[in-house]
């Protein structure tokens, strides 16, 4: 076959290329950058090859960091997928309900991530704050600033009502494009709620759920503004997730090729977990 | 009576009676009664919103009537759940549980009634031979055309032996040719069955290939139930004509005096030895008696100027204009006419239907 040389393609082309150059790959490569060398001042570095991955894969502190924030994004999914499509199923088709529904749930989406943060703080002050007093007054010994699991406990609730609307909207939107004749059939049949939730509902919300999961996994993988605001990674260390931990090390102890190396890692975690959860839910799909 | 006698004597039926279906206040079926026999397919025809689909749910128990009864075998089950009766229903859409094979759709009614495996394997594997669906088995429904996906929603119908099969327009979604393929299998898959079976279309064609018996269904009222080609070949009055007829009926007014007809317009004037009274009528013809050949013993010329002709492999569809009506016409074969030429055709006499001024159909006796 001829091919034909068109050199105008390029003006098409160059436009992306120096869009992503600026946008990823140029802040990427300084990263890599620092990750192998020392840094001193003055623009002075020294090569240190593959010494600050090693250092930090080694080191306990990653360790704990990457361990609290598995825990975390874990906790997260296990309790925001099943209520989210559980709060879905029960959210009306029709009428008035339908829009109520939806503005509620998008509301707390539409809320900045410091004012979360803040607002949880306030919220759940032991003192002051609304949830914490109560626990208190109930007879809970609740004190978020002091007690990890409390910390937590926090954190998570936060998390939860944040972020479980978006799961809600995007089961929302899959249940809704199932045609009822799917329902009649299954009632005919004499499905049970759970066998048609089962084998009718739950297949047919497969592509969004896979979307949310990622979108909830990522997000969560990487939680930063809130914790930083509500606990600021406190108490100790107890909810210093890998993003916080990073900052401390980065710009708290200026500790570039160290922090450098650590980003680098903590991005490949994102990208394979991504890349191998996608693989695996879309493997059917492309089969077809 | 025992239960045992009372099976035994009631002949398998299923009886609608003064079934009526509002919603809010548009009134979706008038007032109906229909009464449909053992081993039948009847045929619901009609266009698009006339009250099919409706219709089917009030048999199947999947939509409540606001009034009136449905009665199954003699008895009644106006409001029995649609799971506590033995039926099933094939859609428009491909409808089949996603994540399960061919093998495991088909076998899914058998299984929730508990049926063991053995015989579960044995009607599955008669279905799948029945719908040519035997190599598809191990196959989810998404990797399977459209037309091997409604044979598995068939499949699905026929394998747990209903005592009624309700089938909503199920060929409106597959290509020209798959739909022609199944059309003709779908009356022999009924054949040897104990069961009452209701097929929805908007297509008179399918009507006719189907046979058995057919309801002409206009805005929420049956027209006329009976045998398919009666209603077919003696429409009791216009509007049951003009449902059951595609493309649509030619229709005009007419005057008959002594052994002569003619058009209230004058343009064509024929003699007839219909038995019916002189006065004024509407003729109702179908357009294949309208043919640009002589076609029967008795025909008459009508002149006309041509609107559109439509050329299809195997017919000619020609919309003409005489006096102030447009007519149109369907012959056989490639009949090349042009936009605005003066064309002559023929109609049949003996095919006319003739209406009173009620509408009602008079010749045919």
């Amino acid at each position: 076959m001829n091919k034909t040389i068109n050199q105008k393609a390029w003006f098409f082309v160059v436009p992306v290329f120096v869009l992503v150059a600026f946008n990823a790959a140029i802040p990427l490569m300084t990263v890599v950058n620092y990750s192998f060398q020392e840094t001193f001042g003055n623009n002075v570095f020294a090569w240190e090859g593959t010494r600050w991955f090693k250092q930090i894969l080694l080191s306990e502190r990653f360790h704990d960091a990457l361990g609290r924030q598995i825990a975390f994004t874990f906790i997260i999914l296990l309790i925001q997928i099943p209520l989210g499509i559980g709060i879905a199923l029960t959210m009306p088709k029709k009428g008035w309900g339908v829009p109520v529904c939806l503005i509620l749930m998008s509301m707390p989406l539409l809320i900045p991530w410091n004012v979360v943060g803040a607002m949880w703080n306030i919220f759940a002050l032991p003192d002051i704050g609304f949830l914490g007093y109560s626990l208190n007054a109930i007879g809970f010994d609740f004190n978020f600033t002091q007690q990890p699991g409390d910390a937590w406990f926090t954190t998570i609730l936060m998390d939860v009502w944040h972020w479980t609307s978006l799961v809600v909207l995007l089961s929302y939107a899959g249940l809704n494009s199932i045609q009822p004749a799917y329902y009649q059939a299954a009632e005919i049949d004499g499905a049970s709620r759970w066998a048609t939730f089962r084998y009718i509902e739950l297949p047919k919300m497969k592509k969004v759920l896979t979307l949310a999961i990622l979108l909830r996994f990522m997000d969560s993988f990487m939680i930063y503004t809130e914790p930083f605001v509500l606990t600021g990674g406190g108490p100790g260390n107890a909810t210093a997730f890998l993003s916080i931990d990073l900052v401390k090390m980065a710009l708290g102890q200026f500790d570039l090729g160290p922090a450098a190396a650590m980003s680098l890692i903590y991005f490949f975690i994102v990208l394979l977990v991504c890349w191998v959860f996608y693989s695996l839910m879309m493997k059917n799909e492309v089969k077809s | 009576m025992p239960p045992f006698f009372k099976t035994k004597l009631q002949i398998m039926s299923l009886e609608l009676k003064n079934v009526e279906k509002k919603v809010g206040i548009e009134t979706h079926i008038y007032p109906t009664n229909i009464k449909l026999e053992k081993n039948t397919i009847n045929v619901l025809l009609g266009s698009t919103l006339a009250g099919k689909t409706t219709l089917m749910q009030i048999m199947a128990g999947l939509d409540k009537p606001t009034n009136g009864e449905i009665w199954f075998n003699g008895e009644n089950v106006t409001g029995k759940q649609v799971q506590k009766r033995n039926v099933s229903m094939v859609y428009q859409q491909f409808i089949n549980y996603p994540s399960f094979t061919v093998f495991e759709n088909i076998a899914s009614p058998l299984k929730i009634t508990g049926v063991n495996s053995d015989e579960i394997k044995e009607r599955v594997g008669k279905v799948a031979e029945l719908l040519k669906l035997s190599a598809m088995l191990n196959k989810k429904p998404d990797e399977l055309s459209g037309g091997q996906q409604q044979r598995t929603a068939l499949a699905r119908a026929l394998v747990k032996d209903s005592d009624l099969i309700l089938l909503d327009e199920p060929l409106a979604n597959l290509d020209f040719k798959l739909r022609e393929e199944l059309r003709e299998e779908l009356p022999k898959l009924f054949e040897d069955r104990e069961c009452i079976v209701v097929y929805a279309t908007t297509e008179p064609s399918d009507a006719l290939m189907i046979g058995g018996n057919t309801a002409t269904i206009l805005e929420g009222k049956i027209i006329q139930y009976g045998k398919t080609l009666d209603v077919y070949n003696k429409p009791e009055n216009l509007t049951s004509a003009k449902v059951f007829s595609d493309p649509p009926m030619n229709i005009a007014e007419i005057s008959k005096n002594g052994d002569t007809c003619k058009l209230n317009d004058n343009s064509v004037q024929w003699k007839s030895n219909v038995k019916i009274k002189d006065g004024n009528y509407k003729i109702g013809i179908r357009p294949h008696n309208i043919t640009t050949y002589k076609e029967g013993n008795n025909t008459v010329e009508i002149n006309g100027k041509v609107l559109i002709s439509e050329l299809s492999g195997s017919e000619s569809l020609i919309h003409f204009t005489n006096g102030n009506l447009n007519w149109v016409s369907l012959s056989n074969g490639i009949q090349q006419k042009n936009i605005g030429e003066n064309t002559k055709l023929f109609m049949n006499v003996d095919e006319f239907l003739y209406f009173d001024e009620n509408n009602r159909l008079v010749n045919h006796g």
